[in-house]
């Protein structure tokens, strides 16, 4: 398999995230799928940051440890990630302000000649790339033009005078080229999706990592006529989400763990009041502030017990983009049409990670309601029915009042202490909860690669899938995804694991937490690969992790 | 429950003697006046959080969200933002507005967001069973501080004035005619309406002999005069006695919040047109 796998770095600051975009574009132009890895402490300028690059023939979500190309702004950069460097590995490097083996770029003084800001040393960079991996110039001119919103002219001249003094040294070759598509992160597949899903207003407090996703709807909000508002806080958050749910409004909010904190009043209010409201809750270590721009898999327990009570609620937690915009879409539908809160469980590595994303892989623009009110008699926005849902109806509607309520409630939405009304009210809830079950299951809750037959299967979730397949693959191993982690897809887990004698669980948390809820279903699991150092599986380190289990 | 009289059939629970009833009385009255004004009932939306006074969402025959401790405001945020057209009224305690939920209170005076807030406010926690809030005076004796209080309570007016509220207006639940006519003014007012109505707890709190000495209302005040409402505003602390003005300190006009989101939503095909046009940029 053809794969090349490139790392930009420098100090938080020197656009690298940008530098990385860039990188995969041209990647994509030269036939390959790409792959974005971006790795930043919690800071604004200074510090070290970078982006991994990896472009393979097929779709990926996982980086390789090896690069082919290390590019350095700086000589932190060449001192952490040399150990990376793959056998005929090449250093492209501004001369001017590192040293090492490889290209280097004298960078400081053509910037100077054409009178470009500092910014510019990342186009400087790439041109060198560029040159040296044997990409034309055409192909990097129309990247950079299409990527570069500001001083293109000053940022080509740049780019000409390295590439025009350069010659390639290790060909990255082209391969037949399908549709150019959108490379796009976790975050603004979510958003897609869930604008798939008829979102008509999102609100958020910024919080890493899904401060991207307010900012790509705020950014994209007249285009799709669509509410974002930023309030003071979690709390407000939660409850402005829920008043706008009752006043009509299809609603989302983002958040992390720590705001998810501030949350779980309003979030139980949803489950007792019979509110939509969809959450996407980017995971990031813990406990409390933790590694804030780092990754991890620790509120999957969180997430299915959060708010006080019991009540219905969906989590699902996909493992890419692509997974990411069709799971958004569903936990919107389902939402609105069960009444409930829904969660989009990503981390960090799905929602600020980034590959090449498929528009047909958009679902429908179908968005389903709940059953509506019939308009005859007295309307109770909590009526009794078989499966738990009651008609919905926002005001305002003649004649009719809409009640909806925190305490425990009758049919019409007024306070009630009557033991026979409170076990109903609870036991609506559950009829409620069946039935999303039910549905959930005709869903492929649980998703299943590698041979059916093997005895051997990776249990895994969210981030952690893709490197899984890749891994398992060499084994002749079978991967097992749960998307929908709630409710808990027993059944089809079961049916998934059927054959298999050995489970092994591979989580980033340090409890294993899907294998603890695999166990309280009577699901054996037999092995555990955990990682918690906020850093995503590499496919070498999972590799080694695997072989020393399935040995 | 029969909607001329606006009245549910949820049993009331107020202890006798209680304010709220007054609240109940005048909100009804300006509700029944409006609607026979032309004001369609359906429009009307009321949230409160949660005390003796938020029984008023079961209690009032009209569309609720019966919250939680403190979210008021952000529910009711969140109403006006799902729908400009709605009037949306507010009921919520002192310990609700000014201790558990502060901060909307500040952020939705900043937006100047089209709500009527009426604070019952009778400086104590009645449904906990008599604890302090944030207007109770200093020294006060409650549950949590048998020994009193020993710190001072915090003018509200002054700090919603702060903030940006638009409308600012005090009443007194045994001035009736007042409080009904303060009420309807608020609703009027295209934006941030506050009312701090002092009340009595019948159990817990019952200041009104000194309420009845000291109360007076306006006159001759410009409400649109910023100083002068805030001097007025200033005037008494709720620690110490002092001449308490009843009436409207301030009103002005400013672009409220929710207009500034007026969207007409996307049909599915409008936003599929949107996603593949956006994709086909990206």
């Amino acid at each position: 398999m053809t794969e090349w796998s490139v790392l930009i770095g420098g100090r938080a600051g020197e656009g690298l995230n940008k530098a990385g975009m860039i990188l995969c574009h041209l990647l994509q132009e030269r036939g390959y799928h790409v792959y974005l890895y971006y790795d930043y402490p919690s800071l604004i300028r200074g510090g070290h940051n970078f982006s991994l690059i990896r472009a393979v023939e097929r779709p990926v979500f996982a980086h390789r440890d090896r690069v082919d190309y290390l590019l350095a702004l700086n000589q932190e950069t060449v001192e952490r990630h040399r150990w990376r460097l793959a056998e005929g590995g090449v250093i492209v490097f501004d001369a001017s302000a590192v040293r090492a083996e490889g290209v280097g770029l004298p960078l400081q003084t053509i910037l100077r000649e054409v009178q470009a800001p500092d910014i510019a040393r990342n186009t400087g960079i790439i041109a060198g790339f560029s040159c040296a991996a044997g990409i034309p110039w055409e192909t990097m001119e129309q990247v950079l033009e299409r990527e570069i919103p500001r001083g293109i002219e000053t940022n080509l001249a740049v780019a000409r005078k390295v590439y025009g003094a350069g010659c390639t040294l290790r060909q990255i070759p082209e391969l037949p080229r399908g549709r150019r598509h959108p490379i796009l992160t976790g975050n603004e597949a979510t958003g897609i999706g869930l604008l798939a899903g008829g979102l008509s207003s999102f609100i958020a407090y910024p919080m890493t990592p899904t401060s991207n996703l307010l900012h790509f709807l705020a950014e994209h909000a007249d285009r799709y006529r669509l509410k974002v508002v930023h309030p003071e806080n979690e709390i407000a958050v939660m409850l402005m989400a829920l008043g706008a749910a009752y006043g009509g409004e299809r609603v989302a909010v983002g958040t992390s763990g720590g705001g998810f904190c501030l949350m779980t009043e309003g979030l139980s209010l949803a489950g007792m009041a019979e509110i939509p409201v969809v959450i996407v809750l980017g995971q990031r270590p813990g406990p409390s502030t933790g590694l804030p721009t780092y990754s991890c898999q620790t509120e999957l327990s969180f997430a299915i017990s959060a708010g006080q009570g019991e009540f219905p609620r969906l989590v699902v937690a996909p493992a890419n983009p692509a997974q990411a915009c069709r799971w958004s879409t569903t936990a919107l539908n389902l939402a609105w049409r069960y009444q409930v809160p829904a969660f989009v469980l990503v981390d960090k590595n799905v929602a600020e990670g980034a590959a090449d994303f498929d528009p047909g892989g958009v679902p429908a623009v179908a968005p389903r309601e709940s059953v509506r009110w019939d308009g005859t008699g007295t309307y109770g926005r909590y009526a009794g029915t078989d499966d738990g849902i009651s008609p919905w109806l926002s005001p305002p509607s003649p004649g009719q009042t809409v009640k909806v309520n925190s305490y425990t409630h009758d049919e019409l939405g007024i306070s009630t202490e009557d033991p026979l009304l409170t076990v109903r009210l609870q036991e609506k809830l559950q009829r409620k909860g069946a039935a999303l079950a039910a549905e959930v299951g005709r869903l492929q809750p649980v998703l299943s690669t590698g041979p059916a037959d093997a005895r051997t299967v990776l249990l895994t979730w969210g981030s952690c899938t893709d490197p899984c397949i890749e891994v398992a693959g060499e084994h002749g191993l079978r991967v097992v995804q749960p998307v929908v982690l709630w409710p808990f897809p027993a059944e089809a887990l079961r049916a998934a694991l059927s054959g298999a004698d050995r489970v092994v669980a591979v989580e980033q948390n340090t409890t294993a937490q899907l294998a603890r809820l695999a166990a309280a279903e009577g699901i054996a699991v037999h092995g555990r690969i955990l990682k918690y150092d906020g850093r995503p599986f590499s496919l070498e380190d999972l590799e080694a992790r695997v072989r020393e289990v399935v040995a | 429950m029969t909607r001329t009289t606006l009245i549910t059939d949820a049993r009331n629970t107020w202890c006798p003697g209680c304010g709220n009833f007054s609240i109940q009385h005048a909100l009804k009255a300006v509700l029944l006046e409006m609607v026979s004004e032309g004001l369609p009932l359906e429009q009307v939306v009321l949230v409160t959080g949660i005390g003796c006074h938020a029984k008023m969402a079961d209690y009032l025959d009209v569309n609720s969200f019966y919250s939680i401790h403190g979210r008021v405001m952000p529910v009711a945020t969140g109403i006006a933002l799902a729908n400009p057209d709605l009037t949306v009224i507010c009921c919520a305690g002192d310990g609700d507005a000014y201790a558990e939920g502060l901060d909307h209170l500040i952020f939705a005076a900043k937006r100047n967001i089209n709500l009527t807030v009426i604070i019952h406010n009778n400086r104590v926690y009645g449904l906990t069973t008599g604890q302090y809030t944030p207007t109770s005076p200093l020294g006060f004796r409650g549950r949590s501080t048998p020994r009193g209080t020993v710190e001072k309570a915090f003018n509200p007016l002054e700090l919603v004035l702060a903030s940006g509220g638009t409308f600012l207006a005090r009443g007194y639940t045994r001035k009736q005619p007042m409080v009904r006519a303060l009420i309807r003014e608020a609703i009027r007012h295209r934006g941030f309406s506050f009312i701090d109505v002092l009340q009595i707890c019948a159990t817990y709190n019952d200041p009104h002999e000194m309420y009845d000495r000291l109360t007076y209302s306006l006159e001759g005040h410009d409400p649109g005069d910023f100083d002068a409402a805030c001097r007025k505003i200033r005037e008494w602390d709720y620690n110490r006695e002092a001449p308490i003005a009843l009436g409207t300190f301030y009103s002005v006009e400013e672009p409220s919040f929710e207009e500034r989101f007026r969207r007409t939503p996307q049909s599915p095909a409008e936003r599929e047109a949107a996603i593949r046009a956006h994709l086909e940029e990206t």
